[in-house]
């Protein structure tokens, strides 16, 4: 049995953040849930996935991982309106793909407990920006809560569904990485009855937003604005800290960092903390009283100065003068590092707690002693380590055979996955990548622009998730380049989640199988090849020809990512080895490819059989045929 | 009760989310106040892995910059690559068999001599503990046991408000039962080199 499953309450257990979130869920008696997955989000559906298959009878909600995040809103609404309690998880730029339904399903409303998980990432740990998703409540008009860590994060995830049932809204709760991936003791109580299905009742006047609906509509989310700010007042998770003349307002995992600031300082009799939970619509007769009853204010929040420009404009507004400080308008940090103390708060990067408890002590003039740090002068300087493509994987075999077609001259629009980490050298097949779905869109743009070569990558999960729309844009306007779809079967960065185009027999999983080639046929690209990139020759022969047709081309890689391939369909290759004779040390294996599996020992190219899979590019690529399959024993 | 804030570095695929978990699950065991934080998403794609494990009062997840107590590096140039957590009081227990990058590989970068990262450290600080813990982890019999070697060793040279007993305990009964005694006596090999 697994931990998050168990019935009672009463015990402590240490739990990831999203993992939290999921006990948090079934407390409530989630009947319904819906995805798409992203860092940092993805262990809340991936744990939901995987207790529903290794505990087909214990569980009792309906999970998906949905095509997109506006597919997993939009189906996730159609639940919550028929009157089911539902939870919608995505990471913060899956919510601009899902914001279109979002700002209406505003409107509409919910009939049963209806939360959406916004998982930020401030500081770019495995985004591509790190855009504040507080906004969006702002946007929207939806409640928004943000716990500090696990514990509040369940607490807080099983109170939305009560929340959102008395609303009759949708409510937002929105973490961050540090909150997502901190693990603490999270106390459970008793799991929920699930309510399981209902029956949708109609009400076109609701839920059919033409505009005479809508206008009604708006009036109906502005009153709920109004008592979710009366709610909000009375809200345990608006707590005030300590006393002192000196005021801190905070959110988040930063409060956290105020708090173990607070007693660094010994300043727990001087400085009083407004810890805000429930962050939309703000407590706004709590905060005068707390803004009228100190002499000073410090405002501590990661990202953009939200509570910061909330809390001068109530102070404007209610005729309060007291000095408010926060972050340092148009200040920005000299470099992008993590975990640097810049000495103020910038709209840039995740906080820390030294960082915040520098800002406290200079702006309430306390004293501290630093750790003594020791000089780094001299320092043997450590190789880089970035991340890279795995040995055996054929992302590496893909991007060979095209870069020996098409050079450096063409221009490779990307996507995002294992796969954009062909931007690395010696590869360097990444030119244009703005978000999900963007290479096959973009290519177009480029093309038509500049008539250079285009050649662009995308993978499969990707590509259902929204590559579609692209390429049925590119035929229809007559678009020239060429789209390599990188075919690994599975969604592999964020960990092997299944998507639409995975054979569901190898999983088990009871979902329907979509291939790729006849649906790309479908959408009306005239020339469509699968290739297996391992066949360097022939992957390198279909590829040029692809190029070589005018107008839009698909190119369709097809082979198991062997992360995956080790779990659903394990084979055992013979690992490759240099024959030191024959080497004559070009090593066009390393310069072209590098392999992590291989290494330069005595001016020749070496194997770590430990490393290698047995994929056989390199062998294909050696001029000298001197990487040959190790024997087999006896 | 005072804070005592340990980080764990190591390259993707050495365990090192395990070790801080486990470290965590047995401060809970323990009663221990206490909050873990790692960074996913890269970690089977060979880059560097960072995960923290703080005891005691405090509530941030995180480390900042000169504030680890403990260094625990599972490759010798990584405890390099962090030195900015540790001050001059800190203690950094590192293994000393290397791990190069690509980047090595490919002619792109140098990688310094163990020995001369070792010495480096010793000259900057005063509490360096550094042995070849991929050896013991080859002793004991599983080649990927080197994270519970580290963690051995933590136990053996600090002391911690979570009794060795609790650690093994949770070792046995929280790792994969085939690996669990060659886990344990992964730990009790770091534990002896480090104690």
């Amino acid at each position: 049995m697994d931990v998050l499953l168990t019935p009672s309450g009463g015990k402590e257990h240490l739990l990831l953040g999203n993992e939290a979130i999921v006990r948090g869920a079934l407390e409530a008696g989630m009947a319904f849930a819906t995805c798409y997955p992203g860092t940092p989000s993805s262990e809340v559906p991936d744990t939901l996935y995987r207790l529903r298959k290794q505990f087909p009878n214990k569980v009792k909600y309906y999970f998906e991982y949905s095509t997109n995040e506006k597919v997993a809103l939009e189906c996730a609404a159609g639940a919550a309106a028929s009157g089911v309690r539902t939870l919608c998880t995505m990471k913060h730029v899956g919510v601009n793909v899902a914001a279109d339904p979002l700002m209406t399903l505003a409107y509409v409303g919910v009939n049963a407990g209806m939360v959406i998980l916004t998982a930020d990432d401030p500081s770019l740990f495995s985004s591509q920006n790190e855009q504040d998703n507080r906004y969006y409540a702002r946007l929207s008009g939806l409640p928004m809560l943000e716990p500090c860590g696990p514990a509040e994060a369940k607490e807080m995830t099983s109170y939305c569904f009560e929340l959102s049932e008395e609303l009759g809204s949708p409510v937002m709760i929105r973490t961050t990485t540090r909150v997502n991936h901190a693990r603490e003791a999270v106390p459970f109580v008793k799991l929920g009855k699930v309510k399981q299905t209902s029956k949708f009742k109609k009400n076109p006047m609701q839920y059919v937003t033409v505009p005479a609906v809508s206008r009604n509509l708006h009036l109906r989310l502005l009153n709920i604005y109004n008592q979710a700010q009366a709610i909000s007042e009375q809200s345990p998770y608006n707590q005030i800290v300590g006393k002192g003349k000196l005021g801190i307002i905070t959110s988040g995992v930063a409060a956290n960092y105020v708090m173990d600031a607070v007693g660094d300082l010994g300043a727990k009799s001087k400085i009083k903390v407004f810890k805000l939970g429930f962050t939309y619509p703000l407590p706004e007769k709590k905060i005068a009283r707390f803004l009228k009853s100190v002499d000073k204010v410090l405002i501590v929040e990661e990202l953009e100065p939200i509570l910061e420009e909330a809390v001068k404009a109530l102070a404007q507004e209610k005729g309060i003068s007291v000095e408010i400080v926060g972050k340092v308008a148009g200040k920005v940090p000299a470099k992008s590092v993590d975990i640097e103390a810049p000495g103020f708060f910038s709209r840039a990067f995740e906080y820390n707690p030294r960082l915040v408890r520098e800002v406290i002590a200079k702006t309430f003039g306390l004293k501290f002693t630093e750790p003594a740090e020791i000089s780094l002068a001299g320092m043997p300087t450590p190789p880089g380590r970035p991340p890279n493509l795995c040995p055996g994987c054929p992302h590496r075999a893909t991007y060979f055979a095209v870069k020996e077609v098409a050079g450096d001259e063409a221009i490779y629009p990307t996507d995002i996955g294992c796969y954009t980490l062909g931007v690395l050298p010696p590869i360097k097949a990444a030119d244009f990548l703005i978000c999900m779905g963007s290479s096959v869109s973009s290519s177009g743009g480029i093309s038509r622009a500049t008539g250079q070569k285009v050649v662009s990558f995308i993978g499969d999960s990707t590509f259902f998730h929204s590559g579609i729309t692209g390429l049925v844009n590119a035929v229809h306007n007559n678009h020239n380049f060429t789209l390599v779809v990188l075919d690994n079967g599975t969604t592999a960065m964020t960990g092997h989640q299944p998507h639409p185009g995975v054979n569901t027999e190898a999983i088990g999983d009871a979902t329907t199988h979509i291939p790729l080639e006849p649906l790309i046929k479908g959408l009306g690209v005239q020339h469509v090849v699968t290739i297996k990139p391992f066949k360097v020759r022939a992957a390198k022969k279909a590829i040029e020809e692809a190029i070589a047709f005018e107008g839009v081309s698909v190119v369709i890689s097809q082979e198991l990512c062997p992360l995956f391939a080790r779990r659903v369909a394990p084979t055992t290759k013979r690992v490759f080895q240099v024959v030191e004779d024959k080497c004559k040390g070009h090593l066009d294996c390393i310069k072209k490819v590098a392999c992590p599996a291989m290494f330069v020992e005595n001016g020749q190219a070496r194997i770590n059989p430990l490393q290698c899979i047995g994929c056989a590019l390199c062998a294909q690529i050696c001029p000298e045929n001197a990487i040959l399959p190790v024997k087999a024993k006896g | 009760m005072s804070t005592q804030r340990i980080v764990f570095v190591g390259v993707g695929g050495q365990g090192n989310l395990l070790a801080s978990n486990l470290l965590g699950q047995a401060a809970l065991a323990a009663g221990q106040h206490v909050v873990v934080s790692e960074i996913h998403g890269m970690a089977q794609r060979g880059g560097v892995v960072e995960s923290a494990v703080i005891l005691g009062d405090a509530t941030s997840p995180i480390v900042s910059n000169g504030e680890a107590d403990v260094l625990v590096s599972f490759e010798p140039v990584e405890a390099l690559r962090l030195l900015n957590k540790v001050n001059k009081d800190s203690l950094v227990i590192t293994n000393t068999r290397p791990l190069p990058p690509f980047t090595v590989a490919i002619g792109a970068a140098s990688y310094p001599a163990p020995e001369e990262s070792v010495a480096f450290l010793k000259k900057k600080l005063d509490k360096v503990i550094a042995f070849d813990g991929q050896s013991l982890a080859e002793e004991a019999k599983n080649p990927l046991s080197l994270n519970m070697v580290m963690l051995g060793a933590l136990f053996g040279a600090v002391d911690l408000p979570i009794d060795v007993k609790t650690m093994k305990k949770i070792i046995r009964t929280q790792t994969k039962k085939r690996f669990a005694a060659a886990n344990v006596l992964a730990f009790d090999l770091g534990y002896k080199a480090a104690a």
